[in-house]
């Protein structure tokens, strides 16, 4: 009911919006009018020669990039080129000469890049038009148009948000829209090792990755489902055990009558700071199967051949959940102990006089305010998780490699797979397929759990 | 009936402070190793014992001075200029982020927090070969400015904990300082940062660690130009299958040695990190 009344409010502002652009044309006079055609006359001609220059300029840019670049990278994304790179034979020189073809992967960047720039000029056209009809409603009542100071100080106190969020908006749109759109659109395409520019094209093939994960190519799908459910009960595991011992470990240390507790933190904040790179790729030569943890159990005489804590599937899964409770567990403690601390202790106390032991006052008081307080916090560490590239990656690489699947190993997360599918096999458009699904696991989970949590929603309350 | 609670709580502390020894010890162990190994004289990835048989600071000194096949001195410049500069941009545009997002009541607020937790759900490698095509149209790949780019350039999704922490500063500040004609902007600088001393230095710090813990993007970004590697990638390279043997005790040396000082920034600003992380959620 609420989402529909959004949604006719929305509408309404949209048709409000589009009306007056036409009314405006209509019922303004001549400066106005001629301000649809020219944008920046309606500023320039009353006095704001700062801001209708700007406007100005922005139009004859965009016409000149138009016309040499824009129209035709738009075309261009229709089948992302048709010339291939090809040698000919040069009769004057006697070699073959390379004659350059069409760049499918640049064609598609400066299409994407194009469509962003026209949706960013439309906007400034509107807000042009929309400025110089506020000015001749303005001069009509009779005042003047802000000068270019009075807006300097508007853009440092009403409308500060624009000043502040302008350069990051730009940054996030160039570093992480853009390529998003663009690896999204990789996914409906056939980039991969054989189809690579600028040696040859490649070009849309509609959903047929999506088809090959889903069910049409039986090896991709096995890795694709078996990934899948390893990934969760990886991120259930890693998320949920981190949590419980990381809060058991800050309850220890908290604990009144516990000395030194800072001594005991920093202890466990010193394996933070090392960076997981090293200690990661430490424990891998640790337990390696002629790693030293092994040789020193033989040389004592606990084992006959090794232990194969990072080559067989099953051992493996296990050695990288354990060595991520050594990664994860002091971060939990961490940020858990600060909440801990406020806990009402009258909680506890009655709960005491009930004759509540020890461990029925962990589950039946700790956790649940625990967890009502960390929600937000465990929801992005589970998602994290899913997409926790550096346990796997370098404790096991997602070995032990497997037959049964596609380029994956026995430990691989989505996520690693992503990485080797487009490091080591260049096969972009099935790694951006993965993507996206990675994607909408992610936004399942989160949707449900943001939704449930009330602090989320609470955000006024606190100011 | 006293005695007897106390003698049961001191058993009880007994039992937290061995299991507390046991599992420092665990988790120290990795780091104990990490340092005997740097010291160890013997090459080798793989040793049947634990205690070097003889000590040595040469795999600290060829570090520095057998720059040949790993220049170590370079890539730990590399990366320190990358820290600052990603740390400088990253941190105000952090800050600016959060401030608006928290303090500032605009109509596009709720839809640009709605779209940046969306994009937070992507897997961040994915747009990263993208960004690696971007950057080459430029013919910006493999320089560190690039890499500057790429860590300062996402920044602003981050905004979340500070956010939190602008969340908790009570309105009426702002408020009556606006009485007093303040601009937002004033507010901002003067009263508001001032006030967040703490959230201010945990986004220099995390920001400043980044470069120094990153692999991957740097791996994406400067393939095969070893000069502009930083240090982790450079390290990194120590551990491959034909150079493992020889330089296992100098990766150990060189890992010990930004350890180091990251340890020590940690240590200082746990207290940051824990108001920071919970500042956002504790309110609940």
């Amino acid at each position: 009911m609420q989402s529909t009344q959004k949604f006719k409010n929305l509408l309404n502002k949209v048709s409000s919006q589009i009306s007056m652009f036409f009314k405006g044309f209509a019922e303004g006079n001549i400066i106005t009018k001629g301000s649809y055609i020219v944008m920046g006359l309606g500023q320039f001609l009353r006095g704001q020669i700062f801001k209708g220059v700007m406007y100005l300029a922005t139009q004859i840019l965009f016409f000149y990039f138009m016309i040499t670049s824009g129209v035709s990278n738009i075309i261009g994304l229709k089948d992302l080129g048709s010339k291939m790179q090809e040698r000919v034979w040069n009769e004057a020189r006697g070699i073959f000469v390379v004659v350059k073809g069409d760049n499918s992967m640049l064609m598609l960047l400066f299409g994407v890049a194009t469509i962003f720039i026209i949706i960013g000029f439309i906007i400034t056209y509107i807000m042009s038009v929309h400025g110089s009809i506020q000015n001749e409603k303005i001069i009509l009542s009779g005042k003047k148009p802000n000068n270019l100071r009075k807006d300097i100080e508007l853009y440092l106190n009403d409308k500060y948000h624009v000043t502040v969020l302008t350069l990051p908006v730009i940054l996030t749109f160039l570093f992480t829209i853009v390529p998003l759109v663009f690896m999204i659109l990789i996914a409906f395409t056939n980039f991969d090792r054989n189809h690579q520019p600028p040696g040859n094209l490649f070009t849309w093939v509609g959903f047929e990755n999506f088809s090959a994960v889903l069910w049409n190519d039986p090896l991709k799908s096995k890795t694709f489902i078996d990934l899948l459910v390893w990934t969760l009960i990886w991120a259930v595991l890693a998320t949920g055990l981190n949590y419980i011992f990381g809060m058991v470990l800050a309850l220890m240390i908290n604990k009144k009558g516990i000395k030194i507790k800072k001594f005991w933190r920093t202890i466990f904040v010193v394996t933070i700071a090392v960076p997981q790179f090293v200690s990661l790729l430490l424990m891998s030569q640790l337990l390696a199967d002629l790693g030293t943890l092994n040789v020193i159990l033989r040389e004592f005489g606990f084992i006959e051949t090794f232990l194969p804590f990072l080559s067989n599937p099953t051992w493996a899964k296990v050695t990288v959940i354990i060595v991520n409770l050594w990664v994860g567990v002091p971060y939990s403690m961490l940020i858990t102990s600060g909440i801990l601390m406020n806990i009402p202790t009258d909680l506890y106390e009655s709960a005491k006089i009930d004759g509540a032991n020890a461990w029925v006052q962990f589950w039946k008081i700790t956790l649940p305010y625990m967890l009502f307080v960390t929600g937000p916090y465990l929801i992005t560490q589970f998602i994290g998780n899913i997409n926790n590239f550096n346990v796997i990656y370098l404790l096991t690489r997602g070995g032990p490699l497997s037959l049964d699947y596609f380029q994956a190993g026995k430990t691989d997360l989505l996520v690693t797979w992503l990485y080797k599918l487009t490091v080591n096999e260049q096969n972009y458009s099935f790694a951006s397929t993965i993507g996206i699904f990675i994607f909408l696991i992610s936004a399942f989970f989160s949707l449900i759990v943001f939704n449930k949590t009330a602090s989320t929603q609470k955000e006024e309350d606190f100011q | 009936m006293i005695k007897n609670m106390k003698s049961r709580e001191r058993f009880s502390n007994g039992i937290i402070y061995t299991v507390l020894s046991f599992l420092s010890f665990i988790w120290l162990l990795p780091i104990a190793w990490l340092v005997l190994v740097s010291f160890r004289a013997e090459p080798g990835a793989y040793t049947d014992y634990i205690f070097p048989k003889t000590y040595t600071l040469d795999n600290y000194i060829k570090l520095f001075t057998d720059t040949k096949l790993f220049n170590y001195p370079r890539w730990f410049m590399n990366t320190l200029i990358v820290a600052v500069v990603t740390c400088a941009v990253s941190t105000i545009i952090v800050l600016l982020t959060s401030y608006a997002l928290s303090r500032l009541r605009f109509k596009l607020r709720k839809p640009m927090m709605n779209v940046a937790l969306v994009l937070g759900m992507f897997p961040g490698f994915m747009s990263m070969i993208a960004v690696y095509h971007i950057l080459k149209a430029f013919n910006l790949t493999q320089s560190l400015f690039a890499l500057v780019l790429v860590y300062s350039g996402g920044a602003a999704l981050g905004y979340y904990i500070s956010k939190g922490f602008f969340d908790t500063i009570p309105k009426s500040i702002d408020e009556s300082a606006m009485l007093d004609g303040a601009s937002k902007n004033t507010i901002f600088w003067k009263i508001t940062l001032p006030l967040s001393k703490p959230i201010v230095i945990y986004t220099i710090l995390t920001s400043f660690i980044a470069p120094w813990m990153d692999f991957i993007f740097v791996s994406v970004i400067m393939k095969d130009n070893y000069a502009n590697y930083t240090v982790a990638l450079g390290l990194f390279q120590m551990l491959s299958r034909e150079n493992i043997y020889q330089y296992f005790t100098r990766f150990a040396a060189g890992a010990v040695l930004i350890a180091i000082p990251i340890t020590l920034l940690f240590i200082y600003m746990q207290k940051y990190y824990i108001s920071g992380v919970t500042g956002g959620s504790v309110k609940g």
